[in-house]
């Protein structure tokens, strides 16, 4: 027989506070590793996505503001763009692709976006990856044709063949329709970008909608661009827009802009992190209390393991391996309560952004957290140990004469 | 060479009010090899302490306690841990198994500390003991005399040069105490292991060719113990369990 063997008859001897504090060490776990992971994996997407653009062009604005409106299809539209603003950019020679894009316009909720046509056929939105249909064609921009992403699709129950009247505005407002009916002509396989989240129909399309004021609609909200050459060419584009001229805002790298955002709230982490090292503070905690509270029966069970011969050091090591071993049942349920946090976090970002996080991807906080907690755990149970150690023998063997 | 000497040994403990109290006061003792001997001991005669002392559970102020060669008043407790668990058998009156594990666990754990779990010896003990279908009970699940019984097992498990008994009837019926007794002295004898048996039993210590008066042997107790009142069933036999000189007062 091993103290392996004592110690789990221990364990079901205190089932139900074994059950409990390895709960509370799930709990703890779980949310340390799911808070390290999704702000992790959040960053990586985030920073990631930029739907293989490197710059944006708008109004004068944040370049925050104008990424997030352009790339990730959420904030308001900081202004327009004229067409010489997007012709000038167009005929730069260090660009290779600059596509304008059109907001204003939603379909219950979600965003319509007027671009051309190469926006969805020739663009890598990654490196290699370019959109491809599930069914149907790229619009026509000439009539009024409408390219949905797979998650509108999905949720509007929107197909190939099927119409629909855009509302007014970026927020659903079922008073605004307008008049105008777009047939979908195509519905895009998934890329995990916000682009699934788009319905994307001809740039004149949203120019000429209805209700639009007349007199803008050969104006952009942006415009899109990918650079030829490396970072002296995007340097050189950011000091021309963003230092010497003062009506537009040339937003590069997207991926330093979306790092910057991180950094802006990394102190909304930090404070995660805090709480999520309290709770694993207080799990460990709890197994202190369960073992330190259950020592006095087990008083007995001491004394007689120390008159079979037991030493105190065994004694001690019992105790501590248990305390341990319920910080291990603890972090095995932890991976469960994990995945769970971030299913459901990876599911919300998804129908918000548009970007899939990767919930079951490997981190290293799995092995440092596990690691960590199952040590912590054996700390917590050095201190009834050490009561344990100092269990008198005689005085605990009854009776005594 | 006896198996076990005594001498000199005495223990105290701190009465409630303060004072230092004389429990145990043993100058001389021995017991040989395979030898059964029945100690006669009223309660508060020191007999659990005594006990405990030369199973090293206790640390003696003062004396000698030689175990198979071994002083084990010079011993370190870790050490007297060792001996314990290699070479000493307790049966205590409560039986003190652990209620978590089963019978035959019991008996393991009785071999684990010592020369190690040998699930054979701790069947084979068992079966003799008359639990062979019980070994997968828990404690709870068995009679009072086959609770005995496992303490019985337990103690022989890690083939003991000595067994130390305190009151091993204490808690059974006549029938069922005649039996244990009958039980732990033969299989104290197959074993090859001696028996110091203490109990306040007349019946009990009557069925041991060796008795002796603890309170001739501890004078900690002759004060406290009218040792008269023992009816004494047998003439004590001062071969090679004795008191050595001294021993009497």
């Amino acid at each position: 027989m091993s103290l392996w063997t004592i110690v789990l008859r221990s364990l079901r001897q205190h089932a139900l506070s074994t059950v409990i504090t390895a709960f509370s060490i799930a709990l703890a776990g779980g949310l340390l590793m799911a808070v390290w992971v999704v702000k992790t994996e959040a960053q990586r997407n985030f920073s990631q996505v930029n739907a293989g653009f490197d710059a944006v062009l708008g109004p004068r604005s944040s370049k925050l503001q104008l990424v997030l409106n352009s790339i990730f299809h959420m904030e308001a539209s900081p202004g327009l763009l004229s067409p010489k603003d997007v012709d000038d950019i167009r005929k730069h020679p260090a660009v290779q692709h600059a596509i304008p894009i059109a907001v204003g316009d939603n379909y219950y909720g979600y965003r319509i976006v007027g671009t051309l046509t190469n926006m969805l056929t020739d663009v890598e939105y990654t490196p290699g990856k370019r959109y491809r249909f599930q069914a149907g064609r790229v619009f026509d921009p000439a009539l009024r044709e409408a390219v949905v992403g797979s998650f509108v699709a999905q949720k509007l129950g929107l197909k190939v063949g099927g119409t629909f009247q855009p509302f007014h505005g970026l927020n659903f407002d079922p008073k605004s329709q307008h008049q105008e009916t777009y047939v979908v002509v195509g519905v895009l396989e998934p890329s995990n970008t916000p682009t699934d989240r788009v319905i994307w129909i001809p740039v004149t399309g949203v120019q000429l909608m209805g209700g639009h004021d007349a007199a803008l609609s050969s104006q952009v909200s942006a415009v899109l661009i990918k650079l030829r050459g490396g970072a002296q060419t995007g340097f050189r584009l950011d000091t021309m827009y963003n230092k010497q001229g003062d009506r537009l805002t040339f937003a590069w790298p997207i991926d330093t802009v979306m790092t910057q955002l991180f950094d802006k709230i990394g102190w909304f982490d930090k404070i995660l992190a805090l709480v999520a090292y309290l709770v694993a503070l207080v799990a460990a905690g709890s197994i202190l209390a369960s073992i330190y509270n259950s020592m006095n029966e087990r008083r007995r069970d001491i004394a007689i393991l120390r008159a079979l011969g037991a030493r105190r050091g065994t004694i001690f090591g019992t105790i501590v391996l248990e305390s341990a071993t319920i910080a291990t049942l603890g972090m095995v349920a932890a991976f469960v309560v994990y995945a769970a946090i971030v299913g459901t976090a990876a599911a919300i970002i998804r129908s918000q952004t548009g970007v899939e996080l990767n919930a079951m991807a490997f981190h290293p906080v799995m092995i440092w957290a596990t690691g960590g907690m199952i040590a912590l755990g054996a700390l917590a149970g050095v201190v009834p140990a050490w009561k344990a150690y100092r269990t008198p023998v005689a005085e605990n063997l009854v009776p005594v004469s | 060479m006896a198996l076990l000497e005594i001498n000199g040994l005495k223990k105290t403990f701190i009465a409630p009010d303060g004072a230092r109290q004389m429990v145990v006061d043993v100058p001389s003792f021995q017991l040989e090899a395979r030898q059964q001997v029945a100690l006669a001991g009223q309660s508060g005669s020191g007999k659990t302490t005594f006990l405990n002392l030369i199973a090293g559970i206790l640390a003696p102020d003062s004396g000698s306690i030689r175990l198979d060669g071994r002083e084990m008043s010079a011993l370190g407790e870790a050490e007297r841990d060792r001996v314990r668990a290699l070479s000493i058998g307790y049966i205590f009156q409560t039986f003190n198994l652990l209620h978590g594990f089963t019978v035959l666990e019991n008996v393991l754990l009785g071999m684990t500390f010592g020369p190690g779990a040998d699930r054979a010896f701790a069947e084979s003990l068992l079966k003799r003991v008359g639990l062979e279908d019980r070994l997968h009970h828990r404690p709870r699940q068995l009679s009072t005399g086959q609770q005995q019984r496992v303490a019985v097992a337990r103690a022989l498990a890690n083939r003991p040069k000595l067994v130390l008994a305190d009151e091993p009837t204490g808690n059974l019926d006549f029938r069922n105490a005649t039996e244990a007794l009958r039980l732990v002295r033969e299989a104290c004898s197959e074993n090859g292991a001696a028996l110091l048996l203490v109990s306040h039993d007349r019946e009990v210590l009557g069925q041991f060719e060796t008795q002796l008066d603890l309170a001739q042997i501890n004078r900690a107790a002759q004060t406290e113990v009218a040792s008269a009142a023992l009816r004494p069933t047998a003439e004590p036999q001062r071969g090679s369990a004795h008191l050595g000189t001294g021993g009497v007062s």
